[in-house]
């Protein structure tokens, strides 16, 4: 796995630097992210999980530059093969958009647009980023929908969304966004509103799809169990920052952040039922309350005064990093 | 603990939905009418205190059923009886109000099932006037209280309104709300799918909690295999509308007989399964306005048969479990 | 509320906050004009024919103690204004809230209940629709007359608010009937169904609070519509009775003068038609605006 503190190693695909992003409203600006640093290696898997409200929606929208106005990068960057992309206009990210970064969202029926078949939408996003005219977009339209499973592909490029089944829907949107042959995905809850079943199918595509290609993935969802079998890393979230990142069995099997720990013991386990599910008091906080010093502090039963008052920044902990002084102190 | 009659007995449960087009529109481009038989004779009993669990996927019916149990729907066939009472006959009665009384319902969506002009003193307070419980303001006020205290709430919290309070916060309401009548049956109908993981657990903690207290029955219906490990004693598996496994919960995970349970359980992605590759399988489920013949499960099945495209198996008893498969009986 | 979102938008509204002034102003003086206005125009006695048609006090041969002029029976023109404001802002106000009560219960019904009490009402909306609100107006006023020859000022208003009302509930009957609908698969409504409380009363306690925000914008706006309905139909001689002219009177009997160079007597009384409607309808764009959660 992947040590992010070799200066050695070849430049990251992505790499993004103490982002902050923000939302001015009337009672004050709303720190949203608050110093988001991580980086993604060409080819690489990272997962990217947290809870409602952790924010981590808003780092994939910030990278794909599809933040919602007034939501803005206050500070930080984004680096796309060390070329800073987050302050681009919409003309100029527009093309990084599909050509280099492509995405996946959550729902796939308001993913595609209803009113075209999956063949128009297709060839539209081939011919705007590669140089091909009707023909061969066609061509390479109906290859991409063999690709991600579709039978009978000539013909269903002549489909409308509605047509299409949930999990075929989807196969089509990851086709949509493999169409310009990117070389990094955000994919934002690709499977969530998928049956079981069907999940297993599109996460299994996505993976081999990706890494058939060497596209690198930045996976986001709240699903645990995901992340395990997909994910190389991954990153966990809370309140607008990384609490802990690492090597995926490491952060499943021995998290060093309290919080992480608090998660992983909290999911039910398909294997043996328990008395009582491990359960963390409280609640995550609002982004207009978030408390002084480590964001997670009031809820954790090991805190200490230095908790309160200075907010810890990512430090190693065996072969994770988390941002918890309890871990400095254990020294590693 | 055997009493005669089980504390809740289904017999042959069904509902179907007529979704034909308009008279005008079938008229015109001549089209049959289409009826959705969301369930199709599904029978299950549920001991007093215990928690029977449905899981399936999408169009699997378990909704329906819930809202069967609840009185939202009647049954095209089939019967729900309630300690040998026959439930739809009761609500179809001016005695429907005392049995509204013994059967609640907790939903799915935290921030659609509470009404959100109201404050949640009056939300809580609701069925207690609706079924003249009390009447006294003050007592009223102190039973919302003691409710929302069960529940892991602050009881000065009844003045506030709904949107104030988190996802998991307002699931907490809603059963504090279902709680007000003293209930004996509770009907879950994906009650923590909406909330976050933890969050999860301290509402199945607290509703695990109840049952012990109350010595509350439940029907939890859910997709998620591993949160329904955890709360039920028994687990009936449905695809299409109907029953395909119901077993007790260790014997059904640890040893799933149907096809299709196994399919599920290899299909839900695993913690300590860490970078492991799986082959999923194949297929999605059916449209059920137009069901495969025969076992609706056999297009999708590794162990299908002639037999399975033709004849629909029924449900068999073997030993402590019941299970619909030719392959298997 | 001065705190709230509205308050915020309000107080951010340069537009809100004018309108919001001339039409507390004109309501106002129509309220109060008993006590507002210089004189009372429509007491015969204190009438005086010398002081006919006399012109606005920035013009010539004016007299002060009547600011805007006079009309051809000695009228003070700003007090038969204060006057006439006051009757049109009446209908419309009673036309808007009779309509507001027709609308939202039929809504609520068709919404709520569906089936043939659904498909009924529809249609009947729809063939209200088709007919325009001046000709139905024009209709029900006739038949008013025809009935009631010898009808007192009374009953001539409220033919003629109901006139006005008849067309002017569809609009809410329909934005109501649809959001019940969205509202009545919700899972409180359903709640309350487990609980038993009966249909009635949950459209009464549970939907109704719930459907009500866009009414609110749609009665503001149809306020200003209803007073101009009502003012063409004085106009047309249909509307109010000339004892207790409505702005809409004035402007007719002030028309008869408007080439004969007393343009005082018709276009003092256009000018507040159009102040009031405009400022409400300005108001009414506010609120819509201010009220729409994704405008933020």
């Amino acid at each position: 796995m992947h040590s992010t503190q070799d200066c050695n190693k070849t430049m990251a695909l992505l790499d993004v630097q103490n982002l902050v992003v923000e939302f001015p409203t009337r009672r004050g600006n709303l720190r949203v992210l608050d110093g988001i640093s991580f980086s993604i290696e060409k080819g690489e898997i990272l997962g990217v999980v947290g809870e409602s409200g952790a924010g981590k929606s808003l780092t994939g929208a910030s990278i794909i530059g599809l933040l919602e106005t007034p939501g803005r990068v206050s500070q930080g960057q984004i680096l796309l093969h060390g070329q800073r992309i987050d302050h681009l206009n919409q003309e100029e990210m527009r093309h990084v958009r599909g050509k280099k970064i492509g995405a996946i969202f959550q729902d796939p029926l308001t993913s595609l647009n209803p009113l075209y078949s999956m063949g128009q939408q297709l060839i539209e996003t081939i011919q705007t980023h590669l140089p091909m005219n009707h023909q061969q977009a066609q061509q390479r339209a109906i290859d991409l929908l063999k690709e991600t499973g579709i039978s009978a592909a000539e013909e269903r490029l002549h489909y409308y969304p509605h047509q299409f089944s949930g999990g075929m829907r989807q196969r089509v949107v990851i086709a949509l966004a493999l169409a310009a042959e990117p070389e990094l995905i955000v994919a934002d809850e690709p499977t969530t509103a998928l049956d079981v079943s069907i999940q297993a199918q599109i996460i299994s595509l996505l993976k081999n799809i990706c890494k058939q290609r060497g596209a690198a993935v930045m996976l986001i969802t709240h699903d645990m169990g995901v992340i395990a079998e997909t994910c190389d890393r991954v990153a966990v979230m809370y309140a607008g920052r990384i609490v802990e990142i690492g090597p995926v069995v490491d952060v499943i099997h021995s998290p060093a952040h309290p919080y992480t720990a608090g998660l992983m013991a909290s999911i039910p386990d398909i294997f043996h039922s328990r008395e009582r599910l491990n359960q963390i008091d409280g609640a995550m906080p609002r982004l207009n309350a978030i408390p002084s010093g480590c964001a997670f502090h009031p809820r954790c039963d090991k805190h200490t005064e230095q908790c309160k008052t200075h907010r810890p920044e990512l430090m190693h902990a065996g072969a994770t990093q988390a941002a918890c002084w309890l871990v400095a102190k254990e020294g590693v | 603990m055997s009493t005669s009659a089980p504390f809740i007995d289904v017999q042959g449960l069904s509902k179907h939905f007529d979704v034909s087009a308009s008279f005008l529109n079938r008229l015109i481009e001549g089209k049959p009418k289409q009826n959705l038989i969301a369930v199709n004779g599904v029978s299950f009993q549920i001991e007093q205190g215990t928690t029977l669990a449905l899981v399936g996927e999408s169009g699997c019916g378990k909704s329906t059923i819930a809202k069967l149990l609840v009185g939202l729907y009647e049954p095209t066939q089939g019967s729900v009886k309630l300690q040998g009472v026959d439930v739809h006959a009761c609500y179809r009665s001016p005695r429907a109000l005392q049995l509204r009384r013994r059967v609640q319902m907790i939903f799915q969506d935290p921030y659609a099932s509470l009404n959100p002009r109201w404050h949640v003193q009056d939300i809580v307070a609701e069925p207690l006037l609706e079924h003249g419980l009390m009447s006294n303001a003050t007592d009223i006020e102190q039973r919302v209280g003691e409710l929302l205290s069960k529940v892991g709430l602050n009881p000065l919290d009844r003045i506030k309104y709904p949107h104030q309070f988190s996802g998991g916060q307002r699931q907490r309401i809603s059963i504090a709300r279902a709680l007000a009548t003293q209930p004996e049956f509770l009907v879950c109908d994906e009650p923590t799918s909406a909330l976050d993981v933890s969050v999860q657990a301290q509402v199945l903690n607290i509703m695990q909690d109840l049952q012990t207290q109350h010595g509350l029955t439940y029907l939890f219906i859910s997709h998620n295999l591993a949160v329904v490990r955890h709360v039920s004693d028994r687990v009936g598996v449905m695809y299409l509308g109907r029953l395909v496994e119901l077993a007790p919960t260790d014997q059904l995970f640890l040893n799933p007989q149907h096809p299709y349970t196994r399919m599920l359980l290899e299909a839900i992605p695993k913690l300590r399964d860490t970078g492991r590759a799986r082959t999923p399988v194949q297929g999605e489920v059916p449209n059920p306005l137009n069901p495969p013949s025969g076992c609706t499960f056999h297009p999708r099945c590794p162990q299908a048969t002639d037999r399975c495209k033709q004849e629909r198996p029924a449900l068999r008893t073997m030993g402590r479990i019941q299970i619909a498969c030719h392959a298997v009986t | 509320m001065w705190d709230s979102d509205l308050g915020y938008s309000f107080r951010h509204s340069p537009m809100a906050m004018v309108a919001a002034l001339i039409a507390f102003i004109c309501l106002f003086c129509a309220l109060f004009a008993p006590w507002v206005a210089p004189t009372n125009p429509f007491d015969m006695v204190a009438l005086e024919l010398s002081d006919s048609l006399l012109p606005p006090i920035w013009q010539e041969g004016s007299n002060p103690k009547y600011l805007l002029g006079t009309d051809d029976q000695g009228r003070d023109i700003l007090s038969a204004l204060m006057y006439g404001a006051r009757i049109s802002l009446l209908v419309g106000l009673a036309s808007v809230f009779l309509s507001v009560i027709v609308g939202v219960t039929l809504g609520l019904l068709a919404g709520f209940l569906g089936g043939i009490l659904d498909a009924f009402i529809m249609r009947v909306c729809d063939v209200m629709l088709s007919f325009p609100a001046i000709l139905v107006a024009l209709l029900i006023s006739g038949i008013g007359r025809a009935l009631f020859p010898n009808a007192n000022d009374a009953l001539a208003f409220g033919v003629l608010i109901v006139s006005i009302t008849l067309t002017g509930w569809v609009q809410y009957a329909r934005t109501v009937r649809g959001s019940t609908m969205v509202e009545r698969q919700k899972e409180y409504v359903q709640a309350a169904r487990v609980t038993g409380v009966s249909s009635l009363r949950i459209m009464r306690r549970h939907v109704l609070p719930n459907v009500m925000g866009p009414v609110l914008v749609l009665a503001t706006i149809q306020v200003a519509t209803a007073i101009i309905t009502e003012a063409t139909l004085s106009f047309l001689g249909v509307g109010s009775p000339p004892t207790s002219p409505s702005l809409g009177t004035l402007i007719r009997i002030g028309n008869d003068f408007l080439f004969s160079g007393e343009w005082w007597i018709t276009i003092f009384p256009g000018l507040m038609l159009v102040l009031i409607s405009l400022s409400i309808n300005l108001l009414g764009d506010w609120l819509r605006d201010a009220l729409n959660p994704r405008l933020q």
